[in-house]
């Protein structure tokens, strides 16, 4: 099993042509005090069927990245490209899950929130938007609030409605950004278990980002730690499918090597 | 995946139902208001300082029978709606040039600023100057009355909106007019509303100040004019049903239109407490 860090530099590998390619990426956004720089030349690559986790403290730009990826933001300098072609505007393409529970429209229903998605996102008539809506909806558990309007969620509950939307819109590439961070451990842990079980069903192509050392095991097939202010790439691993299960020595050990390989001082793990 | 369960829910006993939805509580605070009302009058003694609410009463009724108010009324509300609708179309263009760019952001916040707190009625000499005496005078201070809290609050209701959820709606895709319409204006639809209630309440007395003021000609005159004729003529009766009716139109509008409104929107999404 290697689990050594290893610098990333898979950007132009003719073996596996990649989905997502990051090449030399820095963001750098003015602020009250000056410039800060977010993010600073990073570049990786990312193959169809991976699940590539951003690991990072607070602060460490893996949020930024993410964004910019989606198109939400510009790099300062360098390129992201998409199947070879440089990304471009938001799109449905790149659906995101964010952290926060307002990413819902609150004056549609449960099932309105998904339907109008695929309405505008795929141009799904309405009849067929709506049964899609309602088999992901059916996925993710929650056949019994179709009709619920989204502030009568729980929070875990209004994660899953976005994350019914997202898969429901067979994106190219998931980005997940911190999306169960604002959730009790125990959905937290549940909800990480279905996302990785949707993820394995579908075949999902993923980018996420996370805090959380366990919760990077458990849905990644590679984590990419980064350090803080700039955020830079400190180092890599590999989550072979048997480190995956909760419990196993194997899980132990991985997270034991990223504790020591990207958190010197342990009081910064929040995970 | 496990399918979540919708919690059970019992109903509440019948009687505690019927208290918490009529509002009752309402109703015994006008009876009491009412009532001191009709006593005080009486005390009083002095029909043309105040008529008991009685007297009030009858009066109107002879008003609306003889169908001098409803007519009046009909007149106020048609001035009203056409300079409320004028108003509220301007302030959508100005809200749509300030959230579009940064000099309408800038112009906006100088008008508002500059214009909000001038009184409406202020501007009617100018008005009576540019328009003379009749409607388009009328109009354009109710205009000036509506515009600038509608303006101030759609802008300020679209800049609240979470980022999140705009980045939710450019996440689909969506843009220009499509975006403005089914992501930006419902998110910001509370305070919207509460900018167009405000707009209401600020155009229907405006305009009541200002048919006081200038009383237009008799025959196309509203009910500020009605009031202020029944006051030349010592009618105080008639003055107070004719402010009566001023009252019992904002109460109307209030609790069955924007109430209403809000119900079926805002406080149905969760946007605001019921």
């Amino acid at each position: 099993m290697n689990v050594a860090p290893r610098l990333v530099d898979l950007a132009g590998d003719a073996a596996s042509p990649s989905l997502l390619t990051l090449d030399r990426v820095s963001i750098s956004y003015p602020t009250r005090d000056g410039i800060l720089t977010a993010v600073e030349d990073v570049s990786l690559a990312l193959s169809a069927g991976e699940r590539l986790v951003l690991l990072g403290p607070s602060g460490c730009g893996k949020s930024t990245l993410l964004r910019a990826v989606g198109g939400f933001l510009k790099p300062s300098t360098g390129e992201i490209r998409m199947n070879e072609q440089p990304i471009g505007a938001p799109g449905p393409d790149r659906m995101t899950v964010f952290q926060e529970f307002d990413q819902l429209l609150p004056w549609r229903t449960v099932l309105g929130n998904v339907r109008y998605a695929l309405e505008r996102g795929r141009s799904l008539s309405r009849r067929e938007a709506e049964a899609v809506a309602r088999g992901w909806l059916e996925r993710v558990g929650l056949k019994n609030f179709v009709d619920a309007f989204p502030h009568t969620l729980s929070g875990g509950m209004k994660q899953r409605v976005a994350i019914a939307r997202a898969f429901a819109l067979e994106p190219a590439l998931l980005l997940m950004d911190e999306p169960f961070a604002a959730l009790d451990a125990l959905t937290r842990r549940q909800m990480q278990d279905e996302l990785l079980k949707l993820c394995e069903e579908t075949g999902s192509t993923a980018l996420f980002v996370t805090h959380g050392i366990d919760e990077a095991i458990r849905v990644g097939t590679s984590i990419l730690a980064l350090t803080p202010h700039p955020g830079r790439l400190a180092a890599t691993f590999d989550v072979p499918p048997g480190s995956r299960t909760r419990g196993t020595t194997a899980f132990a050990e991985l997270e034991q090597k990223i504790q020591q390989a990207v958190f010197a001082d342990p009081e910064l793990d929040h995970g | 995946m496990a399918d979540i369960t919708a919690p059970k829910l019992s109903e509440a006993p019948a009687l505690r139902r019927v208290f918490e939805q009529t509002p009752w509580r309402r109703l015994v605070i006008l009876a009491a208001f009412a009532l001191a009302w009709e006593l005080y009058a009486r005390w009083l003694d002095n029909a043309l300082l105040l008529p008991t609410l009685g007297a009030t009463l009858s009066a109107l009724w002879s008003a609306i029978l003889s169908g001098e108010l409803p007519n009046r009324t009909l007149t106020s509300l048609r001035v009203l709606v056409t300079g409320y609708a004028l108003g509220v179309g301007v302030a959508a263009v100005f809200t749509a040039l300030a959230t579009l760019s940064r000099w309408g952001n800038e112009a906006l916040g100088l008008l508002t600023s500059m214009f909000n707190p001038l009184p409406a009625i202020a501007l009617l000499p100018i008005a009576l100057l540019w328009f003379g005496v009749g409607t388009p005078s009328l109009v354009f201070v109710i205009v000036h009355s509506v515009l600038w809290p509608v303006a101030l609050a759609c802008h300020a209701g679209f800049r609240a909106i979470p980022p999140t959820l705009l980045m939710a709606g450019r996440n689909l895709g969506l843009s220009g007019g499509r975006f403005v319409a089914e992501i930006l204006v419902p998110a910001a639809f509370p305070q919207i509303l509460s900018g167009l209630r405000i707009g209401w309440a600020f155009a229907w007395r405006t305009l009541i100040a200002a048919e006081l003021v200038f009383g237009v000609s008799a025959r196309s005159g509203g009910i500020g004019w009605f009031i202020y004729t029944s006051r030349a003529q010592l009618e105080t009766a008639s003055v107070f049903a004719g402010l009566l009716t001023v009252i019992l139109i904002g109460l109307l509008v209030e609790s069955v239109v924007f109430r209403s409104l809000t119900r079926i929107t805002v406080q149905r999404w969760g946007q605001e407490r019921t």
